[in-house]
């Protein structure tokens, strides 16, 4: 097992240096990118342009470039004059006064964090118990209600749902604040914007039910659909035979036997997701409720063409979708048995 | 009386394109300490017969109906709880492929122990040491050490040691073997076979050994059933079966196996045709669309008796005892094809 760990773990570092180097050839080595020509600004004269080229260190060798570029992304690696401050160094902003792009996303990381994490567990608390009862209670009405509920949230799109949710229950323009026949308010949830007021911890989760309740719909439909189909397979297996020839209650070969190998997939879908939403992929929610996360930072960012800004998020949203694996491989290790002396 | 009498056991399933008659009308017996063999081809509904006795088989779209007498009880009639209870403990069984059969991502000596905990309300320490017991008992080498390991570490023979110990855990009356073997090594399948036998002699249960192959039958069996589509067509002692087979179809069994022991023919026979469909089995026999020896009185389903046998040997067929003598032995050998003139 902890050889498998090791190399697992030395697979997603030479994962990530293999992302670094594509990011870095596509923003220092295609000559559409030109650092230097981007700080310059438009229209700026080439003399300008070299000057800047020099103090970037931008005429050294490409590999020189390289190394310092990883440096400063990966270790403590310092260095005043090339403007080099590692780790975890993508640069500086170009439309925002040159601010480390390190702040900038540190900064947003937390309203993307409470997001995902919010929108995880509401999503799990729907998709297991739903899945379970469909799969075992197959083909009943309490199956086909929520299967077919379950595709009208796989299709409704994420800014779709979400401006249908503020229109109907933001305490603001909610139109449902007098609901027939008792007049009872069900507008009451804090609507767009309201998470940049909220100064507690209790007020910005309360800000967030809406937007958890949006991103987690399509996917906890996508988690219920999966798990009844993988649980349904997995009750037809010799193996669930033998539990039930055993003598095991039908509860017990359900949980212990049946959900035990049905669940294991759904953690490799979840923990891929989480990495995924965390890199930016809440982008939708995010601008629909204007939370200032990751993803709405990147829309940001590719409006002003702030190529230092979308580097870094695009390598930092590696970090997390190379990291998020690796947990998953692990897990899934210790899950599965049979993976580890593969 | 015998420990288990099963009677006119019929098993259908409504599916969408009519209803399958899997079993239609099995009746069989086994003794105390008895091995009783269930020989027929694939689809003729020996196991869901045997399924059925443990209940494995009831679904909103199965009608079961027949008793399955069991020590007093009629299997068939209890409740899922009350049958769940004989499972596993007083009536046991295993099956063909222990790989998918064992769960695998349970330890092999979980799962032994899982199987004590349902039935007996003992300490975790006694159930282990009857778990290590029994995986000593069917030949697993260093127990102790097994029962930390999955069943992917094990070998096919081993692994279907496990299941033999996993069923035999709680003293069980019945075994039913499904294909025990089927999917081993002919080395394994021979050992395995001799740790069943040696098994039932130690510890006294009764066995039911199901299976296709004529070969294991013939090592095992003390009594056996010939099955087809659904159900039994001949019923005798293992030599009434070998030496005074009285069915057409067990004629066809034996002609197309090869026995060193007989003179050596061109070619094995065979049983043309395929079963027929349990959809809409034939009319009558439902071995008549086969046999080259069905007439006119075959439209008419001839019931499980003793027509030309002895003792208990009873058989489908109608046959006449001395036709039946004449008709059967074909190049010096039993077999189905008509005798050339």
């Amino acid at each position: 097992m902890l050889r498998y760990i090791i190399r697992r773990t030395l697979w997603s570092v030479a994962m990530l240096v293999l992302c670094s180097a594509v990011v870095f050839a596509i923003f220092y080595i295609l000559p559409t990118a030109d650092p230097a020509k981007l700080r310059a600004g438009r229209a700026a004269d080439p003399e300008k342009i070299e000057t800047i080229r020099k103090s970037l260190g931008l005429d050294d060798p490409k590999y020189q470039q390289f190394l310092r570029y990883i440096g400063g992304v990966f270790t403590p690696y310092k260095n005043e004059a090339k403007g080099v401050d590692g780790p975890l160094d993508f640069g500086t902003s170009i439309f925002q006064n040159n601010k480390p792009v390190r702040e900038i996303i540190l900064d947003r990381l937390p309203a993307t964090v409470f997001l995902v994490t919010g929108a995880v567990v509401i999503w799990l608390a729907i998709a297991i118990p739903v899945g379970i009862i469909s799969a075992v209670k197959r083909r009943s009405l309490l199956d086909r209600t929520t299967m077919i509920t379950s595709l009208a949230f796989i299709s409704a799109p994420v800014f779709w749902l979400g401006l249908v949710a503020l229109y109907l229950f933001a305490n603001d323009v909610g139109k449902l604040n007098d609901v027939p026949p008792f007049g009872i308010d069900l507008a009451i949830f804090p609507g767009i914007g309201s998470y940049n007021d909220a100064e507690t911890f209790g007020s910005r989760a309360e800000s967030l039910i809406l937007p958890w309740l949006v991103l987690a719909a399509a996917t906890a439909a996508i988690y219920a659909r999966y798990l009844r189909s993988q649980l349904i397979d997995v009750m037809s297996e010799d193996y669930i035979r033998t539990a039930r020839a055993k003598g095991l209650s039908e509860q017990r070969v359900i949980w212990r036997h049946g959900v035990r190998s049905a669940i294991t997939p759904i953690i490799t879908l979840l923990g891929l997701d989480i990495g995924v939403l965390l890199a930016g992929n809440a982008i939708l929610t995010e601008s629909v409720f204007n939370i200032p996360g990751i993803g709405k930072e990147t829309v940001t960012a590719i409006g002003d063409s702030d190529l230092p800004l979308i580097q870094g998020i695009v390598l930092f949203g590696a970090f997390f979708i190379v990291i998020f694996n690796l947990i998953v491989d692990i897990l899934y290790a210790y899950l599965d048995p049979r993976v580890r002396y593969q | 009386m015998s420990l288990l009498e099963v009677e006119d056991l019929k098993v259908h399933f409504e599916t969408d394109d009519g209803v399958v008659k899997a079993v239609d009308g099995a009746s069989f017996a086994v003794e105390e300490g008895q091995t009783l063999g269930i020989v027929g081809e694939s689809g003729c509904g020996k196991s869901v017969a045997n399924m059925t006795i443990l209940g494995l088989t009831r679904a909103p779209n199965a009608h079961i109906s027949g008793r399955i007498g069991f020590e007093g009880r009629d299997l068939n009639q209890l409740d899922a709880e009350q049958l769940r209870r004989v499972r596993g403990n007083e009536i046991a069984m295993i099956f063909q492929d222990p790989l998918t059969s064992l769960h695998p991502f349970h330890k092999v000596g979980d799962q032994v122990l899982e199987a004590i905990h349902t039935h007996r309300d003992v300490s975790k320490q006694a159930a282990r040491r009857r778990a290590v017991e029994l995986l000593g008992l069917v030949g697993i080498p260093d127990p102790e050490r097994r029962m930390k390991e999955y069943p992917h570490e094990f070998s096919g023979g081993m692994r279907q040691r496990a299941m033999i110990a996993m069923a035999l855990v709680n003293d069980p009356k019945i075994l039913i073997a499904d294909e025990p073997t089927t999917a081993l090594d002919v080395t394994i399948q021979a050992q395995i076979l001799a740790l069943i036998e040696r098994l039932q002699e130690q510890l006294g249960m009764a066995v039911i050994l199901i299976t296709h192959d004529l070969g294991v039958i013939a090592e095992v069996a003390d009594h056996v059933n010939v099955m087809y589509a659904g159900r039994m067509v001949e019923t005798g002692t293992l030599d009434q079966i070998f030496y005074d087979p009285q069915h057409p179809y067990t004629w066809g069994l034996l002609g197309s196996l090869a026995r060193p022991d007989r003179p050596r023919v061109a070619r094995l026979s065979q049983i043309t045709g395929q079963p027929p469909s349990l959809l809409a089995p034939p009319q009558g026999c439902h071995f008549r669309p086969r046999c080259p020896h069905a007439f006119g009185k075959c439209t008419q389903a001839p019931g499980l008796e003793v027509r030309g046998g002895e003792g208990g040997h009873a058989d489908r067929c109608w046959l006449s005892p001395e036709q039946k003598r004449t008709l059967r032995v074909v190049d010096g050998g039993i077999g189905l094809e008509v005798p050339a003139a």
